[in-house]
């Protein structure tokens, strides 16, 4: 008998750890990279607001979020950085309606130390070019920056600009990295992500005829385990909390609907 | 009555771990089985046709060949240096050549950048001479070399020390030079233990992920290799991370038959 003990005590502690951990509802919200620096303040406070609720962040690329959902990731609430990712959760069902949460503007970084690209115009003298890939949203924004300015620089431009892409990485917070390492010399990352690097990567305004606007839809997950928590986190978002933590990181106002 | 007990006693034993074995086993070989008959074969055919997979595959291919080269032409007098020498500096060098084998990709990233990198310690130097080492495929294959060189050389120790010393000496006495028994008596004689290394290395490098995406980025025809291919493809087109997952797997089952193989003759 006295041998059957230590699996006595494990079986029991097997049992009792999950419960414990039950004991304050966790929301999990999956944001778009992007948002790191403004929801970790906004998640604090509202866990001041709604005790014992304790949120749970996990930043990623939004593809990447987008598919972990349809694999049944456990997900409460997600935050995508494109349309592109969210809409097809909405057609299989699998979130709520998503509502426009933040908008950003794409911006060019450079490294610091170089002074060959003073705008867009330059950004073909780049000798390394950094980019989300096509399904990340930056990396479609940046596309979409790139034949916008086609109107300004020549039809060629977005292929002499393709030519200099050494990397295609899989989301922003990579793609930044990579000009703070300064192994990049240049990439096109949000106002917000430039905001959070601020003195570790110089700022390189677009044109207005090349600007884009991306917006970022929120939508409760359905299979989300805490529907009221996940609701509640939804108007606190859009509340001045989230406005505020918005502004704070660097995202842009969001034009009248 | 006590031998009841104790006969009872080993049957639940055996009932015991035979469950956990079988368990693990499952672990094992459900996913596997998973991936194979996850879909309709058809369909997996057509996802190959991806604009994605050729390039991948190819430099995939080319960089491995390339990467087992370098580590088969430097890892062999390494490790009979190694398997020779004597010595608190030699076992210093055997354990620092065997820990990128046991290191995660990810610190191999960060190491290679901090050694390579622009900003790293090489990077000046290697600025003047015009090379930018990050984001190339040559990056690839240093990637590949810092994880899979480990996995040789260990091999390829481990085969030298079995080499009969008297056979080396004899060779010695006949009036062959040091180097001449290297290659003409201790090459030969490891050869089963090297080739088994090499099988090995080169899957490590097929399969190497973390330290190529951190190091050499993620760019389809130039360091997009199969492991990157599929973690990309995971995001867009799960077939697609499906039938390059199979084609990896197929890799891998044909290697361990071949070395298999070789063992046994």
């Amino acid at each position: 008998m006295r041998r059957r003990r230590p699996l006595l005590v494990l079986l029991l502690l097997l049992g009792a750890t999950p419960a414990a951990a039950r004991q304050r509802p966790e929301l999990v919200v999956f944001e778009a990279a992007s948002l790191k620096e403004a929801l970790a303040p906004l998640a604090a406070a509202f866990e001041a607001a709604h005790p014992p609720a304790r949120v749970i962040l996990n930043a990623a690329g939004s593809q990447e979020l987008r598919a972990q959902i349809e694999h049944g990731a456990p997900a409460d609430v997600f935050v995508s950085a494109d349309h592109r990712q969210m809409d097809p959760l909405v057609a299989a069902h699998l979130v709520e309606t998503p509502v426009r949460f933040a908008c950003n503007r794409p911006v060019l970084v450079t490294r610091l130390g170089l002074d060959t690209i003073a705008s867009l115009a330059d950004l073909p003298r780049a000798q390394r070019l950094v980019l989300g890939a096509p399904e990340v949203p930056i990396g479609a924004y940046a596309e979409r920056v790139f034949r916008r300015a086609a109107t300004l620089y020549g039809a060629d431009f977005p292929a002499r600009v393709q030519a200099r892409v050494v990397s295609r990485e899989l989301n922003v917070r990579q793609v930044l990295a990579k000009v703070i390492l300064g192994e990049a010399d240049a990439a096109v990352v949000y106002a917000s992500d430039a905001a959070a690097a601020r003195g570790k990567v110089r700022v390189v305004a677009l044109p207005p005829a090349a600007d884009v606007l991306a917006e970022y839809p929120i939508a409760r997950v359905r299979a989300g385990a805490q529907p009221a928590l996940a609701r509640a986190f939804l108007d606190f978002a859009r509340g001045p909390a989230g406005v505020a933590a918005l502004k704070e990181a660097g995202f842009a106002a969001c034009p009248a609907p | 009555m006590e031998g009841r007990g104790a006969a009872r006693g080993d049957l639940a034993i055996r009932g015991a771990l035979g469950l956990v074995a079988g368990l693990l086993f499952a672990l094992l070989a459900f996913p596997l089985a998973a991936l194979l008959l996850g879909a309709p074969p058809g369909e997996l055919v057509r996802a190959l046709r991806d604009p994605a997979v050729l390039p991948a595959a190819g430099l995939s291919l080319a960089s491995t060949s390339v990467s087992l080269a370098l580590i088969v032409a430097g890892g062999t007098p390494l490790a009979w240096a190694i398997a020779r020498g004597a010595g608190r500096r030699w076992r210093a060098v055997e354990t620092l050549v065997e820990l990128p084998a046991v290191l995660p990709p990810a610190v191999a990233g960060v190491a290679l950048l901090l050694a390579f990198g622009r900003r790293g310690v090489l990077g000046p130097a290697l600025a003047r001479l015009g090379l930018g080492l990050p984001f190339t495929s040559a990056a690839v294959v240093m990637a590949q070399s810092f994880v899979a060189a480990p996995f040789y050389v260990q091999a390829a120790v481990a085969a030298f020390r079995r080499v009969d010393p008297d056979l080396l000496f004899v060779a010695r006495t006949l009036g062959a030079g040091r180097a001449r028994v290297f290659l003409t008596v201790a090459v030969p004689v490891a050869r089963p233990g090297l080739t088994g290394g090499a099988a090995l290395a080169w899957a490590r490098a097929l399969g190497e992920f973390g330290a190529t995406l951190m190091f050499a980025g993620n760019m389809p025809g130039r360091t997009q290799t199969l492991p990157l291919a599929i973690y990309t493809a995971l995001e867009s087109d799960l077939r697609t991370a499906q039938s390059l997952s199979i084609l990896l797997v197929a890799a891998a089952f044909a290697l361990l038959v071949a070395v298999r193989a070789g063992r046994r003759s």
